[in-house]
C-alpha cells in the first residue's frame, strides 16, 4: 500500500495533526526521486517518466521494447540458467525471478524495427535478479552481437544492470571479456553500436559491453559507474558530492556521448542510424542457436 | 617471515628445531633428535599445504612476503626499462609497465604492484590502480604491438579502486575497452595470475591466448569477504564465501577458466621467490615458443573463440 504522510508543523498550545493520505493500491505512484504522487494512468502515458522531475521509472524490458520499437521479434535461443557451481539456492532464485518477470534471464533479445531501420536489440531487465550478468546473459548478449554482424544492422543494447553475478562466480566475471571480444568483431565488421545506459547500470556490465557502444546515451538521472556508491563511501569514508554517479555528473565528466529522455530516444537512435548509412538492408540469416 | 594462523604447528616444530640446534651447537648429542622433527616438519609441512582450504589459499596469496611484479621483474627478467603514464592525466604506481628481457627475447611486460613497505604501499595504493594505470597498461600494449612484441601481464591486485576520482577518470571505461582491445591485439599475451585475482580490476589485464596461474593464487568475481557480507550480512564467513565461489588455480582449471596451473614451492611462492621465478619463466617461455610463430590473425581469432566460448549453461532441448 502506497502511503504518503504530512506532518503540520508543531506549534504551541496546538495539538500535532497527522493527515495520512491513503492512496489506492495499483492507482497511484509515488515518484522514487521527487516524492510526488502520480496517476498511474498519466505516467503510462508519459513513458513511466515524472512530470514534476524528469525522473524515468524502471521499465521492464518488453516495456522498453514496447516503448522502442515499431517491430520486434524475440530471438529464441534454446538456453537456460545452469548452477555450474553449486551455489546454494541459486536456481530458486532463478526460478522465483522468472515468475515475477515471465522471463527466462535478464535480458531478451531479437530482431527489431525503428523507423526504417533493421537492428538487433538486447534489452536488459532490472526486476530479474538486479539485471545481473551470468553465462545465459553473456551467451544471449554474445547471440544479440553476432546477430547484428552477420546481418548487417545496428545493435543496440538498453542496459540495467547491478553487475556480474555472483552466484556463478569467475564464469560471470568471463562474460565481460567474452561480450568485449565479440564486440571487437562487430568494431572489425564496422557495423554500428548504439548502447543505452538506464538506471542503474553499474559494475561488471558497465565495465564491459555498456561502455563499449559508438555512442552511449544514457537516460537522465541514471546511476551509471563501476563501483556501487557505498562501497566507495566505505573505502574512502566520505560523504559523496551531490549528483555523483548520475548520468548528468557522467556526461560533465566526459563519460558518456549524451543524455536522452526515453520519449527523444527513438527520434534520436534514427537520426544516428541516418547518419551511419548501415541497416536498411534485410535481414538475410538467422541466427544460429 | 610471517606465520599464517594455520601454519602453527610448522611455526612450533621450527622453534623446537631451533632449540635443538642450539643445543647442538653447545656440544649436546641431539644429532638424532634433530633428523627426526626435520622429518616431522616435512610431514607436518605436506599435510598442511597438500589439504589447503580456499580461504587458506586466499591468505596466502594475499600473504605480506609474496613475490611482487618488481621482484619478478629482478628474478626473470635481464634488462627491463619501465615506462611511465597514461600520455593524459598520470602515473598510476599500482600498475607497472615497461619492456624487458626475458631469456633474450624482448616482451612488454605489465604487472599489479602492491608495495612492500608501508609507504610503498601507500605510494602503489596497496595496487589498485585508477583508470590511468589501465590506460598506461594499454598505452605500452599497444607499443609492444606497434614494434611486434608480446605482452606479459601480471595480475595481483584486490581489485580496481573504487574512489571518487576513479569513477569521475571512468573506471568502468578503462577497464571495458582493455577487454576489448586486449581481445584484438596482434601480439602474443600471457596473463598470470600470481596473487589476488580480484574481479574486474584484474581481468582488466587479463585477456590473454594463454591465462595461468600460481598454484596458491586465486582468481574471483567478488572478494570472499564482499560475497559473505552480501549474502550472509557478515564478512567474518569470507571462509565459507570462498569456498563457494570456486576460486582456486584448481577450481578455475576445472571451470575452464584458465589453461594451467604453475606450481609453487611448498608453503607458498614467499618461501622461496627464486624458485617460483625459476618455474614461472621457464613456463612463461614455454609458452610463448608456439605463440610467436602464430600469424598475428589467427592468434587474434582464436583468442575471441576462447572468450567467446566461455561459460556454463544448460539446454532445454536435447
Amino acid at each position: 500500500m502506497i502511503s504518503d504522510t504530512m506532518w503540520f508543523k508543531k506549534e504551541k498550545g496546538i495539538e500535532v495533526t497527522t493527515i495520512k493520505r491513503e492512496v489506492p493500491n495499483g492507482l497511484w505512484v509515488k515518484c522514487e526521486e521527487c516524492g510526488e504522487i502520480l496517476y498511474k494512468k498519466e505516467l503510462a502515458k508519459n513513458l513511466w517518466i515524472c512530470e514534476f522531475c524528469n525522473y524515468h521509472f524502471k521499465i521492464s524490458a518488453r516495456k522498453y521494447i514496447e516503448i522502442l520499437t515499431d517491430e520486434f521479434k524475440e530471438l529464441d535461443i534454446d538456453i537456460q540458467t545452469a548452477n555450474p557451481l553449486q551455489f546454494e539456492g541459486y536456481l530458486d532464485k532463478i526460478k522465483t525471478a522468472s515468475e515475477k518477470t515471465g522471463q527466462k534471464e535478464a535480458i531478451l533479445i531479437g530482431e527489431g524495427k525503428i523507423g526504417d531501420y533493421k537492428i538487433a536489440l538486447g534489452v536488459m531487465d532490472f526486476r530479474f535478479v538486479g539485471g545481473s550478468m551470468g553465462s545465459v546473459v553473456g551467451e544471449l548478449v554474445t547471440k544479440a552481437i553476432e546477430f547484428a554482424l552477420s546481418n548487417k544492422i545496428p545493435l543496440i543494447i538498453i542496459n540495467a544492470s547491478g553487475g556480474a553475478r555472483m552466484q556463478e562466480g569467475i564464469l560471470s566475471l568471463m562474460q565481460m571479456a567474452k561480450t568485449s571480444a565479440a564486440l571487437s568483431e562487430l568494431a572489425d565488421a564496422h557495423i554500428p553500436y548504439i548502447s543505452i545506459l538506464t538506471n542503474p547500470t553499474t559494475a561488471g556490465v558497465m565495465a564491459s559491453y555498456a561502455s563499449l557502444g559508438d555512442v552511449v546515451i544514457a537516460e537522465p538521472k541514471a546511476l551509471l559507474g563501476f563501483a556501487g556508491p557505498r562501497v566507495i563511501q566505505q573505502t574512502i569514508k566520505q560523504e559523496l558530492p551531490e549528483g555523483f554517479q548520475k548520468a548528468e555528473f557522467c556526461l560533465e565528466h566526459g563519460l558518456i556521448d549524451a543524455v536522452v529522455s526515453r520519449d527523444k530516444l527513438k527520434k534520436t537512435l534514427i537520426g544516428i542510424f541516418d547518419f551511419f548509412g548501415v541497416g536498411k538492408e534485410e535481414i538475410k540469416q538467422e541466427i544460429n542457436n | 617471515m610471517i606465520w599464517l594462523d594455520f601454519e602453527r604447528p610448522i611455526v612450533e616444530l621450527r622453534e623446537k628445531l631451533e632449540s635443538l640446534r642450539l643445543t647442538a651447537s653447545e656440544g649436546g648429542n641431539v644429532k638424532e633428535d634433530i633428523k627426526k622433527l626435520e622429518d616431522e616438519i616435512n610431514t607436518s609441512s605436506q599435510k598442511i599445504y597438500s589439504n589447503l582450504t580456499s580461504w587458506q589459499r586466499v591468505q596466502l596469496a594475499r600473504h605480506p612476503n609474496r613475490p611482487y611484479t618488481s621482484d619478478y621483474i629482478k628474478l626473470m627478467f635481464s634488462e627491463f626499462f619501465e615506462l611511465h603514464g597514461d600520455g593524459c592525466f598520470r602515473d598510476d604506481p599500482a600498475i607497472i609497465a615497461g619492456m624487458g628481457k626475458i631469456d633474450n627475447k624482448p616482451v612488454v611486460l605489465i604487472g599489479h604492484e602492491k608495495g612492500r613497505s608501508t609507504k610503498e604501499r601507500m605510494y602503489r595504493n596497496f595496487g589498485m590502480a585508477n583508470p590511468e594505470g589501465y590506460r598506461k597498461a594499454m598505452r605500452v600494449m599497444k607499443l609492444g604491438e606497434k614494434f611486434k612484441r608480446p605482452v606479459i601481464s601480471l595480475i595481483d591486485t584486490a581489485g580496481a579502486y573504487p574512489g571518487i576520482g576513479a569513477e569521475e577518470r571512468g573506471q568502468a571505461q578503462a577497464i571495458a575497452y582493455n577487454l576489448r582491445e586486449m581481445s584484438a591485439l596482434k601480439v602474443p599475451i600471457i596473463a598470470i595470475v600470481t596473487g589476488e585475482g580480484g574481479s574486474g580490476g584484474a581481468l582488466g589485464i587479463a585477456v590473454a591466448d594463454v591465462v595461468l596461474m600460481q598454484e596458491y593464487a586465486f582468481y574471483s568475481v567478488i572478494s570472499p569477504e564482499g560475497c559473505a557480507s552480501i549474502l550472509w550480512r557478515d564478512a567474518n564467513k569470507s571462509a565459507e564465501a570462498a569456498k563457494a565461489l570456486r576460486i582456486t588455480a584448481k577450481d578455475l582449471l576445472e571451470l575452464g577458466v584458465i589453461d594451467e596451473i604453475v606450481p609453487e614451492p611448498t608453503g607458498g611462492a614467499h618461501c622461496n621467490p627464486e624458485e617460483t621465478a625459476k618455474t614461472l619463466k621457464r613456463t612463461i617461455l614455454e609458452k610463448l615458443e608456439p605463440l610467436l610463430s602464430t600469424p598475428p590473425e589467427i592468434l587474434v581469432k582464436n583468442r575471441v573463440k576462447k572468450f567467446k566460448a566461455m561459460g556454463i549453461y544448460a539446454h532445454s532441448k536435447v
